[in-house]
């Protein structure tokens, strides 16, 4: 028999699962169809001004930095950034159009790249399907608008983020992309991430920087 | 890895005597304990989420071949692969093949417990595919020819000036002269050796925290963002998970992470939690061509529908090794079975036999931290009392052990004769030990007083002193 097989049919007999058997699969059925949130902390809970301020304070008391800003800023933000912090003046992205659209003209000595990382960029921009105040989390998709190498091989991750797509809880983001992608399908990788990469397997002393980005900063946008 | 649990009690004196173990584990316990409890007290629903969430577990568990079957179906509709294996080889052979197809050298790894029980490592080595640990803990027990000896914290036993000799064995084509002092150094010197090699892996093994059957989806959490650039970079990524890691929905895997970080770590949540779907679609500029899901059995499945099933709730946050007495005593390499402290009491006899475990439930004080803090109110006390009672049937204790235990039931089975032969005893007990009020050495108690004094009783058992004090309240 093969290992499918086996397994399977072990799990079935240590269950006593019968051969008829449709009020068990009745029961997974329903739950697969219509997923129903459990219970959802009050925290996030907030109205949009609430959810951004709340998102804010998470996010910074994880070491990222927020600047909320107007989209129309975000190029001249994103160059007094690496300025400010002594970067080079490049910076990759993906093909969102939200990204593309920004008036980068402002910023003449701001070079743009398109396409996913080799491992060579210093600095990248993505922009975020949402954020979840909660935890001061980021929610990222996949895809060429904004390759998922992006927010892990460059030194500084720079993410865009507007104030309109920051929600209260997770799974107000889950209930997005079901509408967006269809039910019960993703893309290919869905990254929370919440600060900065870190570790603290070295006698326990917290360090910034393990092998994501050292800086993460987050632009909240309109 | 060998198992050396029957040897638990050497062990032990081994590491109690191990001053640089003694120094390391010194700082395990308060960091743990009070970031948790700071992170849990800032959720007011943090009880209501445990009960939902072992409600949610208990619901899968009863219902595992369906959701295993949907998932299934999920993960191939995006044009994944699933693999299922009954035993540790059977999943060691998959992985294996996989490698060998697409003619890999190297692999990278993300931090997997799953890969550690099936000693992936060694096998994939032996066959001429390097295995490269990414995580910075695993990455240094790695280089030492360790093991793990905490499931979170890997290198939780090893000291700053350690790894940096270690570092300078095996670093050799980095300057000499170099300053690793500080920890911070440590670590950017092993994100620049291992950023070569993950770009240069044919493939990449991570575990998985959730597979989540709504979706298909393998979600791994962590704090460094290694089990990203090892899933993504590779042409191949190969997730290898044990069966009970699955979830009905991402609602339900959302409750479960609002407790796994904070009983881990006592962040709110892990940096990086990614959920994976099947291998890059067309239009994707990046991530795996191929993407496979070894899902492995190695004797869970006979657990289901037992006094045991509760095990498999486990989310492995390591909370309760965290909050043990013994562990912080011993730390996890003096268990010798791939999962250390109380959870590993409970789930190192049901996948490794309990012939070779069978010292593991013994090694408590049955203070119940443990269960006190498990998020999925596991009741570890229990399990190991369980196997207690199956070590003893299958005669697996020391004979004069058994005959100890058979004299004690006999008596304790009859109240009579135990109220009288504990009112002798107490009595001869507290007239000898009157003077000194404790005794250095007793007869048949050496095993106790060898490490430190008995209190001498006071002369009257509870019954007396009860009956005495009736109607008098």
């Amino acid at each position: 028999m093969s290992g499918r097989g086996t397994v399977l049919a072990k799990v079935r007999r240590a269950l006593g699962a019968s051969a008829d058997d449709t009020v068990r699969k009745s029961a997974v059925a329903a739950r697969l169809e219509s997923p129903q949130p459990n219970t959802i902390p009050a925290r996030g809970q907030l109205d949009r001004e609430g959810r951004v301020a709340l998102f804010r304070k998470m996010a910074e008391g994880v070491s990222a930095t927020v600047e909320q800003i107007s989209s129309d800023d975000v190029p001249s933000a994103v160059a007094r950034y690496l300025r400010g912090h002594n970067l080079p003046l490049r910076l990759r992205t993906g093909a969102d159009p939200a990204i593309a659209k920004l008036p980068w003209d402002r910023e003449p000595h701001l070079e743009r790249l398109e396409g996913a990382s080799d491992g060579r960029d210093v600095v990248a921009l993505n922009h975020a399907f949402a954020g979840v105040a909660e935890t001061g989390t980021l929610v990222l998709l996949s895809g060429p608008d904004n390759p998922t190498t992006l927010n892990f091989l460059p030194e500084t991750e720079i993410v865009m983020l507007s104030a309109d797509d920051v929600a209260g809880d997770y799974e107000a983001v889950w209930r997005r992309i079901r509408e967006r992608h269809g039910a019960g399908a993703l893309p290919r990788t869905v990254n929370l991430v919440t600060g900065p990469s870190r570790s603290a397997d070295i006698e326990q002393t917290l360090l910034l920087g393990a092998h994501g980005p050292r800086a993460l900063h987050i632009l909240v946008v309109g | 890895m060998q198992i050396t649990a029957e040897h638990f009690k050497e062990n032990a004196r081994d590491a109690l005597d191990d001053a640089q173990l003694q120094r390391a584990l010194s700082k395990v316990g308060d960091n743990f304990i009070g970031k948790r409890a700071k992170a849990v007290a800032a959720l007011p629903e943090f009880e209501q989420l445990r009960a939902e969430a072992r409600a949610i577990k208990d619901h899968t568990l009863d219902h595992l071949d369906l959701y295993l079957e949907a998932y299934e179906a999920r993960v191939r509709e995006q044009g994944g692969h699933v693999h299922f294996a009954e035993t540790a080889a059977d999943a060691r052979k998959i992985v294996l093949d996989i490698c060998r197809r697409v003619g890999a050298r190297t692999a990278t790894k993300g931090k997997s417990m799953i890969s550690e029980e099936i000693g992936l490592n060694e096998h994939l080595a032996a066959n001429g595919i390097a295995p490269i640990e990414t995580d910075l803990g695993e990455y240094i027990i790695q280089l030492r020819g360790e093991v793990p000896s905490h499931i979170i914290a890997p290198a939780v036993h090893v000291n700053k000036d350690q790894v940096e000799a270690d570092f300078r064995r095996v670093h050799t084509h980095l300057p000499p002269d170099r300053d690793l002092s500080e920890p911070v150094s440590l670590l950017a010197e092993a994100r620049g050796v291992l950023r070569d090699r993950f770009l240069a892996a044919d493939v990449g093994i991570t575990g998985a925290n959730f597979l989540v059957a709504e979706t298909g989806t393998s979600i791994i959490v962590t704090n460094e963002g290694n089990g990203d650039l090892t899933q993504i970079l590779p042409r191949v990524h190969i997730v290898v998970a044990s069966l009970e890691k699955m979830v009905p929905t991402l609602d339900d895997a959302s409750t479960i992470l609002r407790l796994l970080a904070r009983s881990a770590t006592g962040q709110d949540m892990s940096v990086y939690t990614t959920l994976s779907t099947g291998p890059r679609r067309p239009e994707d500029p990046d991530g795996p061509e191929e993407y496979h899901v070894v899902i492995l059995d190695n004797g869970r499945s006979a657990v289901l529908g037992t006094e045991y099933q509760a095990m498999l709730r486990c989310i492995r946050c390591g909370a309760c090794m965290n909050h043990c007495p013994v562990y912080n005593a011993v730390g996890g390499h003096a268990y010798g079975a791939t999962y250390p402290g109380p959870i590993g009491q409970a789930l190192d006899p049901a996948i490794f036999g309990l012939e070779k475990t069978h010292e593991l439930p013994n090694v408590s004080t049955f203070c119940g931290r443990c269960e006190s803090v498990c998020p999925m109110m596991i009741p570890l006390p229990a399990l190991m009392r369980h196997w207690r009672d199956k070590e003893f049937e299958r005669a697996l204790s020391p004979a004069t052990q058994r005959f100890g235990i058979r004299v004690w039931a006999y008596v304790a089975k009859r109240p009579r004769l135990y109220r009288f032969a504990t009112r002798i005893a107490m009595r001869a007990l507290g007239n000898l030990g009157s003077a000194a009020g404790r005794f250095k050495s007793l007869p048949l108690a050496g095993g106790w007083t060898r490490h430190r004094d008995l209190p001498a009783p006071a002369g009257r058992t509870f019954m007396d002193l009860y009956k005495a004090g009736r109607g008098r309240a």
